[in-house]
């Protein structure tokens, strides 16, 4: 048991660091310091410069792109990538829908649609929610008619709406749970289908979010054909895949490396933010303490995820444990936005998105976003399953209740 | 970076655990925690001579098994899932911390004389006025002649019923609270002007009241550095923090096992009660504070042999969680368990009651907060 970095993890970190700092574009660090929204091009181009260092896609098996890294080398990256604030590689299709992939589907499938995934040249959504199938997910009721076509081939006609699906103002493509058998058990009738996003009768509309963004949307499905080979498993097995792709999803959430990084942040604005006494807001003893306690909680997540990773190297799969880490993950990210708001006093309460530049600056740069962070975060502990039915999951996987 | 157990570590871990299991079942144990002297120096030669765990952390050339922090924990977690009781902590984590670490003259006879089993530890350091403070102290050793002349008072001094020598926290100088000053005796605790006042503790230990007048001890009854040992303290402290949080992973797990099981068996309203959300959310959240109180206890061993400063801040970041879950997976272990919780005669109550007593253990969970924000808070600013 030890936390050493081996010679050849040192090299592999002083690697990661100098290819992000030579080859992350200027121009979008630029957009990320002024607080512009992102457009589809600016998430894609990180995600193509790093598919040509073959470092999109670490996780996957090696012979579809898979850098075969260790454990230690994905803390690594993940910690070098949090320190430099690059961009998020989106999660949809590299981290949930690929692993589905090379998991379930047929050969073909999986040269189809894996490097393009790969290589950031599609952009995929996540057809899961309904209005109402939110933590029942298994209650869907979006429709899937097998068909035989005047081609003489087969399709599915998919009618039915779903919901919160992230960035499908951007999708090119998106994997979606249908429902293909009403008449049995819930969980029996479901099929995982991808259906590409510019067929006729999908319509995309925009769900505003409470502060203000475009994030999410409703995606309408009416009469849309999608050839049958494009579902992954077998008809009526899509549970299945579904619920691989959850414990993916919930792994990937925790985000320690990001919240390292936020924790910094937080402590840089509470160093220049006054308390009532005048001096730094983070001498304070009443904020000081919840940093710290703060901080504490974040240590006992990181090796708790290291913990969880090391298992995994040894040949497990995410298991239901990962739920801890969704849940703790997600608690503190959102205390990390609680306290930058609570930091930001008076200048929490402007209200800046889309307000012009002739305006001149209002309030400290640190302040600026704060509160939309902190109402948007919120998401957090209600997506990918919320905490409430990670907790279902542990309870019955884990504890056996 | 590696979070496995060597297949030594795991063999150590099965043998502690076989031995237990014969021979340290719940009413054995309370048999021998209500007999007179409260413990049983079978089971402590046992563990010298059968099980050889006694120098499984000691250094070869002392007659050791060259085990390390890690086999500490496994121990330490073994017997908290059994609430052992025996000095293990006192004798072998701080006696024999203190000797390894400052090697004074005649460590190594007395290292083989605590693997044999001969010699038991216990630590006295704390005094009526000073809390959790290493270094408050109001107990002196005064120089004279070839001899030190200790005086002073001690509290709750764990283990000193059973113990054969005191180790002994006393001013050579300095105030009262300096840092400046400390020095540390090894005290045989038959020589004259040392009395007790023996009692239990809540959790079936059996500690003392130290009493010293005029307690002559040799110049090389020192270890460490005479007036300036208060950073070999604070070492020794740290690691025996760190075996306590792993003494408070078996009891957590056995809290958290035991309402499991009992929740799956206790029927009411015609089912078991393991069925209700509220009570299996409870559950997970008591789940939830043992794992990460896991991941403290291995990241604060990982880190023992780190600089001071990012030892104590790894160590008091681990006590903090540690205590946060004993007090919270140990409040609702009894809540779940209902009025048979609250009897003495099922184990959950004594693994509560071992659980609150290790939360003020060398420092409160405040005591650790503290300590870990003046390290973290000073880290930065500098």
């Amino acid at each position: 048991m030890d936390l050493d970095f081996s010679p050849q993890d040192q090299e592999f970190r002083a690697e990661v660091r100098a290819f992000l700092a030579g080859n992350y574009p200027a121009e979008l660090r630029e957009k990320q310091a002024n607080e512009e929204t992102l457009a589809k091009e600016d998430y894609l181009s990180w995600h193509r410069i790093l598919a040509k260092k073959g470092w999109s896609a670490p996780s996957w098996p090696k012979e579809w792109g898979g850098t075969g890294w260790t454990p230690t080398q994905k803390y690594i990256w993940s910690e070098e990538q949090a320190n430099a604030d690059t961009l998020i590689i989106l999660p949809f299709g590299v981290a949930m829908l690929a692993p589905v992939i090379y998991t379930f589907a047929t050969e073909e499938q999986k040269a189809r649609f894996l490097p393009g995934i790969r290589d950031g040249l599609v952009w995929w959504c996540q057809g899961y929610s309904e209005p109402g199938a939110g933590s029942d997910l298994a209650s869907l009721t979006t429709r899937a008619e097998r068909i035989t076509a005047d081609d003489g081939k087969e399709y599915y006609i998919v009618n039915g709406q779903k919901t919160w699906t992230t960035l499908a103002q951007f999708a090119d493509w998106g994997f979606f749970l249908v429902r293909t058998d009403p008449n049995v058990k819930p969980q029996a009738g479901i099929s995982f289908l991808l259906i590409d996003m510019k067929s006729p009768g999908v319509t995309v509309r925009p769900i505003i979010t409470l502060e203000g963004g475009h994030e999410v949307n409703d995606v309408f499905l009416d009469n849309v054909k999608v050839p049958v080979e494009n579902r992954i498993f077998h008809e009526n097995q899509g549970w299945t895949c579904a619920k691989a792709l959850l414990m993916h999803e919930r792994s990937g959430i925790a985000g320690v490396a990001r919240s390292k990084r936020g924790l910094e942040r937080l402590r840089a604005m509470a160093t220049t933010e006054r308390a009532d006494d005048g001096g730094p807001l983070l001498a304070d003893s009443f904020f000081r303490r919840k940093v710290a306690d703060l901080e504490i909680d974040l240590t006992a997540l990181e090796f708790t995820e290291l913990r969880t990773l090391a298992g995994e190297s040894s040949g497990k799969g995410p298991g239901p444990e990962s739920s801890i880490l969704k849940i703790k993950g997600t608690e503190i990210q959102q205390r990390l936005t609680e306290l930058a708001l609570e930091a930001a006093g008076h200048y929490g309460a402007p209200y800046l998105r889309d307000v012009s530049h002739n305006l001149g600056p209002i309030g400290p740069d640190a302040a600026h976003g704060v509160a939309g962070q902190y109402f948007n975060i919120r998401k957090t502990s209600i997506y990918g399953g919320s905490n409430e039915i990670q907790r279902n999951i542990i309870a019955k996987l884990v504890l056996g209740l | 970076m590696d979070f496995s157990f060597t297949e030594e570590q795991s063999m150590l871990r099965d043998t502690v655990a076989s031995y237990l299991a014969d021979h340290y079942d719940f009413d054995k144990r309370r048999a021998a925690v209500k007999s007179a002297s409260g413990w049983r120096p079978e089971v402590w030669k046992a563990f010298a001579q059968d099980l050889g765990i006694l120098g499984a952390t000691f250094p070869e050339d002392v007659g050791g098994l060259g085990g390390g922090p890690t086999e500490m924990m496994v121990v330490m977690e073994e017997f908290g899932k059994a609430l052992v009781v025996e000095p293990y902590l006192g004798t072998v984590v701080i006696g024999g911390g203190f000797l390894k670490h400052a090697a004074p003259a005649g460590a190594a006879e007395m290292i083989g004389r605590i693997i044999a089993g001969e010699a038991t530890i216990a630590f006295a350091w704390a005094e009526p006025q000073g809390r959790y403070a290493l270094s408050d102290l109001k107990t002196t050793a005064r120089k004279d002649g070839a001899d030190f002349v200790l005086g002073g008072m001690k509290s709750v001094v764990i283990g000193a019923p059973w113990a054969s020598h005191l180790i002994v926290t006393a001013r050579t100088g300095g105030s009262q609270r300096e840092a400046k000053g400390v020095s540390v005796f090894l005290v045989e605790k038959s020589a004259k002007g040392v009395s007790v006042r023996d009692y239990a503790t809540n959790d079936d230990r059996r500690a003392s009241e130290v009493l010293l007048e005029n307690v002559r001890v040799p110049r090389e009854a020192i270890i460490g550095h005479e007036g300036a040992a208060l950073d070999l303290v604070e070492q020794v402290v740290d690691e025996a923090l760190a075996a306590t949080c792993a003494e408070a992973c078996g009891v957590l797990r056995k809290l958290h096992e035991g309402t499991v099981e009992y929740t799956k068996q206790r029927k009411q309203f015609g089912v078991p009660i393991a069925s209700f959300q509220v009570l299996q959310h409870r559950m997970v959240d008591m789940f939830i504070q043992v794992e990460q109180a896991v991941s403290m206890t291995y990241m604060a061993n990982i880190k023992l042999d780190e600089t001071a400063a990012e030892r104590a801040k790894a160590i008091s970041a681990a006590k903090v969680q540690v205590g946060r879950a004993c007090r919270f997976v140990g409040q609702n272990a009894i809540q779940l368990h209902g009025g048979m919780g609250m009897t003495d005669e099922m184990a959950i109550g004594h693994y509560f009651k071992r659980a609150t007593m290790i939360e003020g253990e060398f420092g409160s969970t405040d005591h650790h907060l503290a300590r870990y924000e003046a390290l973290s808070f000073a880290a930065k600013a500098a």
